[in-house]
């Protein structure tokens, strides 16, 4: 029985997990990093457009602040987020973009005077301040009020991600490369760590941990197009999901990225169109305006999403062998700005469609891209069900993002909950001993060891990757962009079905080692009940919110329907995943549901919502004398960790 | 971008026969010997050798050993050598080749893994160890977080992103001539991030510093200027230039 122990134990070499892991390490715990590949490759690299961040440092981000950023984020999420993680993040994402810059970012910075930008498909000239110079700049993204993207070029991902591996290099923590994680340790209400598979040679070993960090990233691959890397599969999420005692939250939210191109799905940033870069129909014709006459293409990405797939849907899409699209035409931002701050986008559309977006137009469609669902977890991004196991990234439920993240939020969570919650769990290492058995460890190593056998064992029976393309397909037909209650029924028998075969999978490759098909043995049967959290969670909400949209129930519902989703897998052998709810209360929001602003608005109203209206409205006004910061403390108290409470200060305006 | 291809976005494939010859070997199974295979694979429209490894692995040869993570050129994974010349696979197009022949080999001068998969991450790990691949500076871990960050070039800012565009995919040291001689020889990878940090200027290190690191046989003065590094760089990044630099430096302290 080989056991590895250490104090933090990190699951992904993500941006998220090694943001925890430095965290821990600074604070003087062991720690070691688990990865299925090298830390550098994660992908958190893949992140193009930038990092949201309220510097306020160019002229078109004069006036943000953390106020502007959460009121951006929570309508974004349309009211589904947990308003103070939102707030414990926007006052913590200028630190953590200040600090990446301090471990090497080479953020692109503020040229004072003239310079011309493409705003609604038209040059303007705007003038940065002298007094900005060489301060982090930032581009427009949508769903924000303010140009708050910070970036370099639409490398951001891979910058952001270097510099953080380095750091984790510096200070020597080790990243166990090509190990995956096939279950975690648990006993009553507590993790201690998790049994690993070694890809290389197939051993099993069991690491033990005081905390035990999941940070494996999003689910997107249980869809057969997304932008998401390979390695996406959810399966963080998993083995939570197979304790039966950490659920998972809002599994249902699942975004859809407008602008991927076809056939294969590789994105193209949101900073396409946030520079300036518009949408066209087969008729050549700029149709957002028309649909979301104040935000355009900029609307936030749900409603792009569903805008375009309306426009399809009339017939206006462009025909192609691999099904209708629409163009994305950046060729108004010209060669030198395409050739600079857009050259991965250049490259992309080079090698994948032999085209030159200076000139050509490139052909997109939406694409699943993001998970705003994940590991349940409380703000101090420990599980609400099973002590030592915390969860950060994309892979986490946090829930800064509701039912719709920003563009430019997703790295932004990764390095600032990485920052926050890398906090709490070196906290949680000082606070804690655990005593384990290690016939405890030998049981859950037994089990693993077993499964893997049986398999084996097994000369006939389905071939693990027709189940897995069934169930992309499922996901992609019945649990897309629109949804309604006769496809996700049947997406959920179907689901439950192909669940029921995974019993007989058998694999062809008996080689104990390095087996791939003994790889996507272990992981398909898991991402279908992943898949089924999904399906389930969006039958069960009747309601449409943010990226969940039911034909069948297109009004918002904060009567009913203002809860999470909380799935568990409570016992082995359940067809099914259990869903719970749990509410969010409006008398304890900064800011009580509204109208988002896109289309129409149907939202069925809670009767909290007045109530919390009116006790806003008059704290606000018993507060006089008070600035903003002691309005906010007054509307929501939240908690960070010491060292990251400060007020931020901005070029102009100090700390106001 | 010399050997740029057009594809129709949305044409029909040709739906010719090609043909995969790869190089098969599990240094984990006792008694596996390499050789080569070949495999036939029914070309489709805007087919990448991602594609049709994957379909081999699913429809023929279960076992079949690679690496790919973000699929999109993005990632630095899936460098092999492709006809003879390292490249990322992902994004290399099948319809590139006329003849319908496509030989992979896994990148040489790392450690096998099996079949088209090698260890590069335990190689650049320790590249990056040794060079020191972080900004050092007394500032980095102790600037106040809550202040305006430290001004920036933006010229200077926009120079070190074009270095820091290195994806560590490995196709440098695979095509040079230097690093099959020299065992310890750093090799472009290294010297494209002694140049990155070189030029930032929130590295404190001084060119005495970066001698002891690249100052002799095994650093920068082992280069033979065969360049295939130049030649062969997925991301097109100036090796040539960058080597050229840092040997001058290096010649100023010596």
């Amino acid at each position: 029985m080989k056991v590895v122990y250490t104090d933090s134990l990190v699951i992904g070499g993500g941006l998220a997990g090694l943001r925890v892991a430095i965290a821990s390490k600074k604070r003087g715990m062991e720690t070691i990093v688990l990865s299925l590949i090298p830390a550098k490759r994660s992908h958190s690299a893949a992140a193009q457009g930038g990092m949201q961040a309220s510097l306020g440092a160019s002229i078109k981000g004069e006036g943000d602040n953390e106020d502007v950023h959460f009121g951006d984020t929570v309508k974004g999420s349309d009211w589904g987020c947990d308003q103070d993680v939102a707030r414990m993040f926007v006052n913590t994402a200028p630190k953590a973009i200040r600090e990446l810059a301090t471990w090497g970012v080479p953020w692109s910075r503020i040229r004072p005077g003239d310079r011309e930008v493409v705003v609604n498909a038209e040059k303007v000239t705007i003038t940065e301040k002298e007094e900005a110079e060489g301060l982090i700049t930032a581009r427009d993204f949508g769903g924000t009020k303010k140009w708050r993207t910070c970036f370099t070029a639409d490398g951001t991902g891979h910058t952001m991600l270097y510099a953080m591996d380095n750091k984790a290099i510096e200070l020597d923590i080790p990243v166990h490369e090509r190990k995956e994680v096939i279950s975690l340790i648990h006993e009553g209400d507590q993790c201690y760590g998790a049994v690993v598979r070694d890809l290389v040679t197939g051993e099993l070993i069991a690491y033990v941990a005081k905390a035990t960090t999941i940070a494996t990233g999003g689910y997107g691959r249980i869809y057969a197009v997304s932008t998401n890397a390979v390695i996406c599969e959810g399966m963080g999420a998993a083995i939570a999901l197979e304790t039966g005692k950490a659920p998972l939250g809002n599994m249902e939210a699942v975004q859809f990225h407008p602008t991927a191109i076809v056939p294969v799905g590789i994105l193209t940033t949101e900073g396409c169109r946030g520079d300036g870069g518009v949408l066209r129909d087969i008729d050549g014709y700029r149709f957002m305006p028309d649909y979301e006459p104040d935000k355009k293409e900029l609307a936030s990405r749900d409603v792009v999403s569903r805008r375009m797939t309306e426009h399809m849907r009339k017939g206006k899409g462009v025909p192609s062998p691999y099904g209708d699209h629409l163009w994305l035409d950046i060729t108004i931002l010209g060669k030198a700005h395409i050739e600079k701050n857009l050259r991965e986008v250049k490259e992309i559309c080079e090698y994948f469609l032999g085209i030159d977006p200076v000139t050509d137009w490139i052909p997109v469609r939406p694409t699943q891209h993001y998970s705003m669902g994940g590991v349940r977890t409380k703000p101090n991004g420990e599980s609400p069900g099973l002590k030592g196991l915390f969860s950060v990234g994309e892979g986490a439920c946090w829930d800064m993002h509701g039912f719709n993240r920003l563009g430019g939020n997703s790295v932004a969570e990764t390095a600032v909950s990485g920052m926050i919650v890398g906090e709490y769990v070196a906290d949680h290492c000082e606070q804690t001993d655990i005593s384990i058995p290690t016939s405890l460890v030998k049981g859950f190593l037994n089990r693993e060891q077993k499964n893997i056998d049986t398999l084996f064992a097994r000369e006939s029976g389905e071939n693990v990757y027709e189940l897995r393309d069934a169930m992309q397909t499922i996901m992609m037909d019945k649990v897309g962009i629109f949804r309604d209650g006769a496809h996700l029924q049947e997406a959920v028998d179907e689901l439950k079905a192909l669940l029921k075969r995974c019993d007989n999978i058998v694999v062809r490759d008996k080689a104990p080692s390095s087996n791939p098909e003994l790889v996507n043995a272990l992981r398909v049967p898991r991402m279908i009940k992943l898949a089924l959290t999904v399906a389930c969670g969006a039958l069960a909400r009747t309601e449409s919110r943010g990226a969940h949209s039911r034909e069948d129930y297109p009004e918002r519902n904060d009567r009913d329907w203002l809860k999470r989703t909380l799935s568990y897998w409570k016992n082995e052998n359940d067809e099914l995943p259990t869903l719970e709810y749990e509410d969010l209360d409006i008398m304890k929001m900064e800011m009580p549901p509204g109208f988002r602003g896109y289309g129409n608005d149907n939202t069925i109203h809670h009767p909290d919502t007045e109530r919390r209206l009116a006790e806003v409205e008059q704290i606000t006004a018993s507060m006089p004398n008070a600035d903003r910061h002691e309005i906010q403390e007054a509307l929501l108290k939240y908690d960070l960790p010491e060292k990251l409470k400060g007020k931020n200060e901005r070029v102009g305006v100090g700390y106001k | 971008m010399s050997d740029k291809i057009q594809i129709q976005a949305n044409g029909n494939g040709p739906g010719r026969k090609l043909k995969f010859n790869i190089l098969r070997y599990n240094p984990q199974l006792a008694g596996d010997k390499p050789r080569m295979v070949t495999y036939e694979v029914e070309e489709a429209a805007g087919m990448t050798i991602f594609i049709a490894l994957n379909e081999i692995r699913e429809k023929q040869e279960p076992s079949l050993q690679f690496d790919f993570v973000c699929r999109a050129g993005i990632c630095g994974s899936c460098g092999m050598v492709i006809n003879g010349r390292p490249d990322l696979a992902c994004r290399t197009l099948t319809a590139k080749f006329p003849s319908g022949e496509i030989t992979l080999l896994p990148l040489p001068a790392f450690e096998l893994i099996g079949d088209l998969s090698v260890n590069t991450g335990k190689f650049m790990r320790a590249m990056s160890e040794r060079i020191g691949s972080w900004i050092h500076s007394s500032d980095a871990d102790n600037r106040d977080l809550t202040i305006l960050e430290e001004r920036m070039d933006p010229d200077l800012a926009d120079e070190i992103y074009e270095l820091d565009r290195c994806v560590e995919c490995g196709c440098c040291i695979s095509a040079c001539g230097t690093k099959r001689m020299r065992d310890e020889f750093l090799g472009a990878v290294g010297f494209m991030h002694v140049a990155r940090f070189h030029m930032d200027s929130r590295d404190h290190r001084s060119d005495d510093d970066w001698y002891e690191v690249i100052g002799d046989d095994d650093g920068v003065f082992g280069c033979m200027t065969l360049l295939g590094c130049e030649d062969n760089c997925p991301k097109d990044l100036p090796h040539q230039t960058q080597i050229a630099f840092l040997r001058r430096s290096m010649v100023k302290v010596a």
